[in-house]
């Protein structure tokens, strides 16, 4: 009996777990000694150039003002867009699923339609959106007698900007599973609530809300590590720019390693980006366990 | 024959006797086919190049002829976008796949031997009737040696000039462009003064170093010092061009913001920027968008001085060379090829398909290069450029840090010479393994 189970186990998980293993483990592992190394464009030519170094690249990188820059950077995109993301796809969740609204398809198509097209056309065209002279988003403010703001080439406004159009592209995923969490919810309760005689707005915190925190645990711990990597949105519009306010972490990860080659560096950085997604990560379940508890 | 009656052909896709021979009959098909490829490759040598952006989709014309010529050899053409080609260069080059012979920006020379990725040339070029030194603007052909070794031949060359509105410095009183830095800046002012606010005489903007380095290395400043292993941005040379760029800048004779300009040639047209800095990549484009009454309105001009006896002031020698794979199996070939590409008629003939200036100097006395007013301050710009210094570590220096410090200066977060001194320390960390390797050799 025993034999035929392990043989089974073997023969159902061995190709994933080897593929895992070959793809996933090796890298990372190779990554971690990497960044206890100098390994640069020296090192890829020969071996020999490379240098144990111990925690300097880690010593290095908490010196390294351009990493605080960019940690503060990602930190603040993620504070601004992270509740943001999950608050508008929750509203936009409840508005679909109102009774009231007709077409809900449409409405429904026409949010997830950011999310499946691509990036880099998105960005271009936002790039036009914030035009100072030419963008639509100075036309607009300019019938309330707002002077033009240079949306991309402010430090101050830039980050912002960047916020906008990432949520933008994504609250019509996490909406589409918000959708799915409110339809989970049995209508008996709100039958129940409206007998007793509650308000929307009763029904809304003492069974919607409730109800749906195991979803807005899953959709801020995802919504979390995708905005900690952000890197594509400020990639293609600012190049970290202006002052270098929109440099992520990933995107300083990715300059150091690819277009300096500071390997070494580099999987530093990705660690320390590692260990921070995961402490963010337990902080947050630990915070919504309690809630769900409450 | 024979064998192939012993089937019984109702029973070819039936039974499982049936799917066996399908079987056989599958595998020798693709024998076949691999054995018919493999003797074609014995008569064949195939070359693999790549390009980068518009020569890697244009260069396919050119192979035909050179294919006609070396019967024998057949070379096969890979496009390369221009924003991945170092990683995918580098990436090949890690996992053993470099092409025979590639295209390279001849800043990434250094970067590419460091690597031992490249092979030195010197006996082909002694060898070589086609590539000669003489043949090439000798500022261009530096670009290639490191020491004196050759990385590189030449294949179409850049470099940067001044771009500029001929009837607003005329308005200004400027017949003739700028020819000193004073010059410069003087018809700034003048411009300046009876332009509309959101116009500006010049762009300079901070994310793009060469004017920087430019201007320093007229200035006389050494950039780097200890044979390449310290900065020397701090310098009083360095900073005087540095500084005096910036207050373009700062006196509102050049917009702050790089995002504003989305479209250099539509500012143009619309005067509200009248000088520009940059290479002939810009050429055509403004052909394109400077029509009409505009078509006369602009010009190019060889680059000004820090003073009128050095005119014209020198600029950074750029474009593309060829180079051949250290590990390349066919370097005979290979190097055919490198000559074909290097033959006057063929630079002729990737001018006219996608207008890359042509290394060899003979290939400008052809009329459709003499003729165009604006490649003449090119031609004269070329007798005056010089190469950057050439350490892998130089576009990390550039890209990352001085343009850095120019936004941080510009913008006023820092004064030139606190940019100057972090952009020495900057650049001293960058270069502390160059350091330890050339201590290591020594010993």
């Amino acid at each position: 009996m025993k034999t035929n189970q392990t043989k089974a186990l073997i023969l159902f998980l061995g190709p994933a777990l080897l593929a895992i293993f070959v793809f996933f483990f090796i890298p990372v592992v190779a990554a971690f000694v990497i960044s206890f190394t100098d390994f640069d464009i020296y090192s890829l030519g020969n071996f020999a150039n490379a240098r144990f170094i111990g925690f300097n690249n880690y010593v290095q990188l908490f010196e390294d003002p351009l990493f605080w820059t960019a940690l503060q950077n990602t930190f603040w995109f993620v504070i601004l867009a992270g509740p943001l993301s999950v608050t508008v796809s929750l509203f936009a969740a409840i508005l679909l699923n109102s009774k009231l609204i007709k077409y809900k398809g449409i409405f429904r198509l026409s949010y997830f339609m950011p999310v499946v097209t691509t990036l880099i056309a998105v960005a271009i065209v936002w790039r036009f959106i914030y035009h100072p002279r030419f963008g639509l988003l100075n036309y607009f403010l300019g019938f309330l007698h707002i002077n033009p703001v240079d949306w991309l080439g402010d430090p101050v406004w830039a980050m912002p900007a960047i916020v906008l159009m990432s949520v933008w592209k994504n609250f019509g995923y996490n909406m589409i599973i918000f959708i799915a969490g409110l339809n989970n919810i049995p209508t008996d309760l709100y039958e129940a609530a409206t007998i007793e005689g509650a308000s929307w707005w009763q029904q809304f915190r003492n069974i919607t809300l409730p109800m749906l925190v195991p979803t807005t645990i899953f959709i801020s711990i995802i919504t979390m590590i995708g905005y900690f990597q952000l890197f594509a949105e400020p990639y293609i519009m600012t190049q970290g720019g202006p002052l270098n306010k929109t440099l992520s972490i990933v995107q300083y990860m990715y300059q150091e390693g690819f277009r300096w080659w500071n390997m070494g560096y580099s999987a530093a950085i990705a660690f320390v980006l590692f260990f921070i997604i995961f402490i963010g990560t337990i902080i947050q379940t630990l915070i919504q366990k309690k809630l769900k508890h409450a | 024959m024979k064998n192939t009656n012993t089937i019984p052909k109702k029973k070819f896709f039936s039974s499982g006797e049936g799917v066996n021979s399908y079987i056989i009959f599958f595998i020798a098909l693709v024998s076949l086919t691999i054995l018919s490829c493999s003797k074609k490759s014995n008569d064949n040598t195939t070359i693999d190049f790549w390009a980068m952006g518009a020569e890697g989709e244009f260069v396919q014309k050119l192979i035909p002829q050179f294919e006609k010529e070396n019967p024998g050899i057949k070379v096969k053409v890979q496009m390369v976008p221009w924003t991945a080609a170092q990683e995918k260069l580098v990436t090949a080059y890690a996992s053993d796949n470099s092409p025979d012979v590639y295209q390279l920006g001849n800043t990434w020379i250094p970067q590419f031997s460091a690597l031992g990725a490249i092979e030195k040339l010197n006996s082909y070029v002694s060898h070589s009737s086609v590539v000669t030194k003489d043949k090439y603007f000798s500022g261009i052909w530096g670009t290639n040696e490191i020491g004196d070794e050759v990385f590189g031949i030449p294949w179409y060359i850049d470099t940067r000039i001044l771009f500029y509105r001929k009837d607003v410095l005329a308005k200004a009183g400027y017949n003739s462009p700028p020819k000193t830095w004073e010059e410069l800046y003087d018809c700034s002012r003048k411009i300046k003064a009876f332009l509309p606010a959101d116009k500006y005489p010049i762009y300079i903007p901070t994310n793009e170093w060469a004017p920087f380095v430019i201007f320093g290395l007229q200035a006389n400043a050494q950039l780097l010092k200890n044979s390449a292993t310290y900065g020397n941005f701090s310098s009083p040379e360095f900073q005087k061009a540095f500084s005096f760029l910036i207050n373009f800048i700062k006196e509102k004779l050049a917009p702050m913001s790089v995002s504003q300009v989305t479209n250099i040639y539509q500012a143009f047209a619309g005067e509200y920027l009248n000088m520009y800095i940059s290479g002939p990549w810009n050429v055509n484009e403004f052909k394109k968008w400077m029509t009409g009454d505009l078509q006369t309105k602009w010009m190019t001009a060889p680059l000004p001085a820090l003073s009128a006896k050095d005119y014209p002031g020198v600029s950074l020698a750029g474009g593309s060379s060829l180079v051949l794979s250290k590990h390349s199996k066919n370097k005979e070939a290979a190097w055919k090829f490198i000559e074909y590409l290097s033959t006057p008629e063929v630079q002729i003939e990737l001018y006219h398909l996608i207008n890359d200036l042509p290394a060899v100097k003979e290939a400008w006395s052809d009329s459709s290069l003499k003729g165009d007013m604006y490649l003449k301050a090119f031609y004269e710009q070329f007798e005056h450029v010089t190469a950057t210094p050439k350490i892998p570590e130089w576009e990390q220096i550039v890209f990352s840090k001085l343009q850095q410090y120019a936004e941080f200066t510009a913008r006023g977060v820092m004064t030139v010479d606190e940019a100057m001194k972090s952009m020495d320390n900057d650049v001293n960390k960058i270069l502390e393994k160059r350091r330890w390797l050339l201590e290591r050799d020594k010993k």
